[in-house]
């Protein structure tokens, strides 16, 4: 039994193995990449529009105004980013409904790249928004004590984030091996129905938290008085919100 | 029984505790934090967005544990470094 993408290798070449993970990321990114491409030739601004052009809108306000939600003032700078991480996330999950595809995210490479691009990010968001000095002051805070601690939780969250994804994945697409060698016939279809849920899940579980980390790296340097302002405008959105849905 | 046998059991029976023990908190964290949620739900409908976001957050970072544990039961079971290592040897032999 595999237990993940990695042990199956198409092709080989000395020291260069081409395994599932690797050609069914390409894959990822040649579906992902195509399909905007192909979405994005022919926008247009009137009523009339065409259903994918509907599609794709409904994706990036979601993912917007999730972000603000968050806390992110300016969502659009961290859109691509936050977006893309969502978009390949959900996507791999999402073509399990292929026969005969493997998750690239249900290998541990997939998933610590991932992390590794979040861990990367948040610093520069940070430091681009707040400086140098404030940023690297802030890990001293609320003592000098606390130090080695705030250090430590940036790795091990990066770690945290990295092990969550290729576990819920690889669970998923073991189940189904467990039980297909069980119960062949209906079961397994449940649970990839549950595995899709999951990975929905799973995406946006991965997408919040990087938003949730970013957000903390470029809001909490702020001075008192600015944080105040916000979340005060972050009330105000609220209730506004909520005026709305009643 | 020599020290691949002694190797073999040990491994199983550790992954079906780590799996069975390292359940058992997630299990009760989750089920408080969905409580939680649900009676500040039923109070405050206006604020679902909010609630719904913090305990989908809160929830994977709760469940983050029993993850971590499913993960070593699995290592254990199917890449476990010490079985690996008495193959090895007697691969060797």
């Amino acid at each position: 039994m595999n237990l993940s993408p990695d042990n199956i290798i198409f092709w080989q070449m000395g020291f260069f193995k081409l395994n599932a993970t690797i050609v069914y990321t390409w894959g990822l990114m040649l579906v992902l990449v195509l399909g905007s491409k192909l979405v994005t030739r022919k926008l247009s601004t009137e009523l009339q529009r065409s259903r994918w052009q509907n599609l794709l809108e409904i994706i990036v306000t979601g993912i917007n105004q999730q972000i603000e939600e968050v806390g992110l003032k300016n969502p659009q700078k961290y859109l691509g980013f936050l977006g893309s991480l969502f978009l390949f996330v959900a996507m791999s999950s999402l073509f399990t409904i292929v026969p005969g595809y493997e998750p690239p995210t249900g290998s541990l490479s997939t998933t610590a790249a991932l992390a590794i691009c979040v861990f990367v990010a948040v610093p520069m968001f940070g430091i681009e928004e707040a400086g140098i000095g404030r940023y690297l002051r802030a890990y001293t805070k609320p003592t000098i004590i606390m130090l080695p601690f705030n250090i430590i939780s940036e790795v091990s969250r990066t770690l945290a984030l990295a092990v969550r994804l290729f576990g819920n994945m690889m669970s998923g697409t073991l189940i189904i091996a467990i039980l297909l060698t069980i119960t062949p016939f209906i079961f397994p279809i449940i649970m990839s129905a549950l595995g899709l849920l999951t990975g929905m899940v799973q995406a946006y579980i991965f997408s919040i938290l990087a938003t949730v980390y970013i957000a903390a790296a470029t809001r909490a340097r702020k001075p008192v008085e600015n944080a105040e302002s916000e979340s005060k405008d972050r009330n105000n959105n609220t209730n506004h919100k909520g005026i709305n849905h009643g | 029984m020599d020290s691949s046998t002694y190797i073999a059991i040990v491994s199983i029976i550790t992954a079906g505790l780590t799996i069975a023990i390292g359940s058992i908190g997630p299990a009760f964290g989750e089920a408080r934090a969905v409580a939680a949620a649900m009676t500040s739900l039923a109070q405050q409908p206006d604020a679902s967005a909010t609630i719904t976001r913090t305990l989908f957050v809160g929830l994977a970072m709760v469940e983050s544990v029993a993850i971590y544990c499913f993960v070593v039961s699995m290592i254990l079971i199917f890449a476990n470094p010490f079985w690996n290592h008495v193959i090895a040897q007697t691969a060797g032999q």
